[in-house]
């Protein structure tokens, strides 16, 4: 009988401390759901981690000098992607010379002359739906647009404009936040001072949003480094340099694949080593151009800047 | 007299306005036109995609092409049947999604509710560089790692089988893992500003009436969130679904019914694996792949968007 109490004297304690408020209940669900949360954060780092470290102890071996300078040769036993680099460089230059002043150009109007209507948007929702269109659909109409209706075939000039289209959307928005963040104080002191609109988007708006500029070119960089499909069937697959230097004008009109052409080549033709060297590479310029855009993320409120 | 004449000139300030107006007319256009281009390419890929997507169809026939579950291309009477095409692209999207959201939303959950400063300090960057790797890697470790792994899962599965046909681990499996993990980042990136649009007030109140951290994340903070967290779960579909070059070579190559083990073919990599060499007829059929890919896009960014999210997709 005594038993009997006490124990059920120890219950009611236990039960007591349960409700205090200093005695939090712990959830089972709760923990659960914690486990699971920290879970999947684990996985998403474990993954970055998991890619670069794999990518790199397969790859660093091949990256070599003459691997980056060279070009594969058959005839000089040479396997390089010095060409493949310069395809790169090429479609970079030539894309965002397309994009660059009209996505900004399109910004601004957006920002500093369109009123709140319907033009405006139409081309908000089409800016919107052509950053939803897959790159695959852009390869296919720049290979019948600009490669058959224009006649560019395939060529460096075809993929640099397909690209161009598809990174417009970035270019405009990144430019149209950077805009965003220029005070109102900015244009109104320009304004009333007596400069004309576009005097004042140039000398005034322009260079205070410039860090906001370079980062959605800077992100449009990255993007167009890491295409593949929208470039195969548009830029082709060529893959050396040119032998003359006037050969570096006319090279636009030409067939070259850039670097992820050239791996996704390897990769479907078994050849690995070659496959992954390039991954090195290109994982390199990934983590620089992300390191540049969180350098210039830093510097982004104009009104900050003294 | 005259030196007066060319100062006043100078310094009038209603005449000399002119050049100026006109710079800043010209300028306005400039900028109206740059603005235009995107409709213009917008309607331009739509009328291309029309234009080379439709001819087959009614060469061949709407119902043998979308209703069709046999591609010869090569065979002497050539077949064009993309129904199963389809079918792998459907089921693969929805698998991926049905995989990567769950698991995008908890670590969206992780960086803007539960981590330590610190914590989320390492996990963000790391997403932001997940969703910069270029697709032809994660196909390239597809191909390394994950298909080996499927191979031995497959041996395992069909032991015995005599019916199946191996696949050497490229199958839909491997091609879905890739996608989930592709759609990642996206999902992360915009359910986490989501989240962190929530209003403070509502967590407080929610923790002051006695909830704990996890029931206020659950029951408030993420039904608060959930049309951003939709729009992230569209844009992850309109991913999955448009992805190409990473699960070309990771899903095999032939048109088969969706199913884990089979080697099977997507709307995009049947565009890929063909595009290369096909003319005439075949090549037609291929564009009018693209356009049912198109369409698909379209539906999800349009409709679907609107229907998930309860409002347009722009803010």
């Amino acid at each position: 009988m005594e038993k009997v109490i006490v124990l059920e004297g120890l219950n009611a304690v236990d039960k007591k401390e349960k409700r205090s408020l200093l005695h939090k209940k712990i959830r089972l669900s709760d923990c659960i759901m914690y486990v699971l949360i920290y879970l999947s954060a684990a996985l998403a780092v474990a993954l970055l981690i998991g890619i670069l470290g794999y990518v790199f102890v397969k790859g660093i071996g091949t990256v070599n000098i003459s691997f980056l300078t060279s070009v594969t040769s058959v005839l000089k036993g040479t396997t390089g992607i010095a060409g493949n680099i310069v395809n790169t460089l090429y479609v970079i230059i030539l894309t965002l010379i397309v994009a660059a002043p009209i996505g900004i150009g399109s910004a601004v109007y957006l920002n500093e002359y369109a009123k709140k209507g319907r033009i405006v948007k139409i081309i908000e929702f089409t800016t919107e739906t052509l950053s939803g269109i897959p790159s695959i659909i852009f390869g296919l109409f720049g290979m019948v647009f600009f490669g058959n209706t224009l006649g560019l075939g395939y060529s460096l000039l075809t993929g640099s404009f397909t690209l161009a289209i598809m990174v417009l959307p970035l270019i405009t928005r990144n430019t149209q936040e950077a805009l965003k963040t220029v005070p109102d104080s900015y244009r109104n002191g320009a304004l009333g001072m007596g400069a004309t609109k576009w005097y004042m988007i140039r000398t005034i708006l322009l260079p205070s949003a410039m860090p906001g500029i370079v980062t959605g070119i800077i992100l449009a960089i990255g993007r167009i480094v890491g295409e593949s499909a929208a470039l195969l069937f548009t830029a082709g697959s060529g893959f050396l340099l040119p032998k003359v230097f006037s050969g570096y004008f006319s090279k636009i009109f030409e067939s070259g694949g850039t670097l992820t052409i050239q791996l996704y080549l390897s990769m479907s033709k078994g050849q690995y080593d070659i496959a992954f060297g390039i991954a090195v590479v290109l994982l390199v310029i990934v983590l620089a151009i992300n390191m540049l855009t969180k350098v210039l993320a830093g510097k982004l409120d104009v009104t900050k800047i003294k | 007299m005259d030196n007066n004449m060319v100062m006043s000139k100078s310094f009038s300030i209603i005449e000399g306005k002119k050049t100026k107006a006109v710079t800043e007319l010209v300028m306005k256009y400039i900028f109206l036109i740059c603005a235009f281009f995107a409709v213009l390419a917008v309607f331009s890929i739509t009328l291309y995609m029309v234009l080379n997507g439709t001819p087959a169809l009614f060469k061949v026939g709407i119902k043998e092409i979308l209703f069709g579950t046999e591609w010869a291309p090569a065979a002497a009477e050539p077949k064009y049947g993309i129904l199963y095409v389809i079918f792998t692209s459907i089921v693969g999207t929805a698998c991926a999604v049905l995989i990567g959201v769950p698991i995008g939303v908890l670590t969206a959950v992780f960086i803007a509710e539960v981590a330590p400063k610190k914590l989320s300090a390492i996990v963000k960057p790391a997403v932001e560089l997940l969703a910069g790797i270029p697709s032809v890697i994660y196909g390239l470790l597809g191909i390394m790692l994950l298909n080996p792994l499927m191979y031995k899962l497959e041996l395992l599965v069909f032991k015995g089988s005599k019916t199946h046909q191996f696949t050497g681990g490229s199958n839909l499996l491997s091609a879905i893992i890739v996608l989930a993990i592709m759609i990642l980042p996206t999902v992360i990136n915009i359910s986490e500003s989501a989240i962190k649009a929530v209003p403070k007030d509502m967590r407080s109140a929610s923790l002051a009436l006695g909830a704990s951290k996890i029931q206020t994340i659950f029951k408030v903070v993420l039904p608060v969130a959930k049309s951003g967290i939709m729009s992230a779960v569209v844009l992850g579909v309109g991913r999955a679904i448009g992805e190409a070059m990473a699960i070309t070579l990771v899903s095999g190559s032939s048109v088969n019914l969706p199913l884990p083990f089979n080697s099977v073919r997507f709307l995009t990599t049947a565009i890929v694996a063909e595009m290369g060499y096909a003319a005439d007829e075949h090549r037609q059929v291929l564009f009018t792949i693209g356009l049912v890919l198109f369409v698909f896009i379209m539906l999800v960014n349009t409709v679907f968007s609107r229907l998930l999210t309860g409002r347009k997709t722009e803010e």
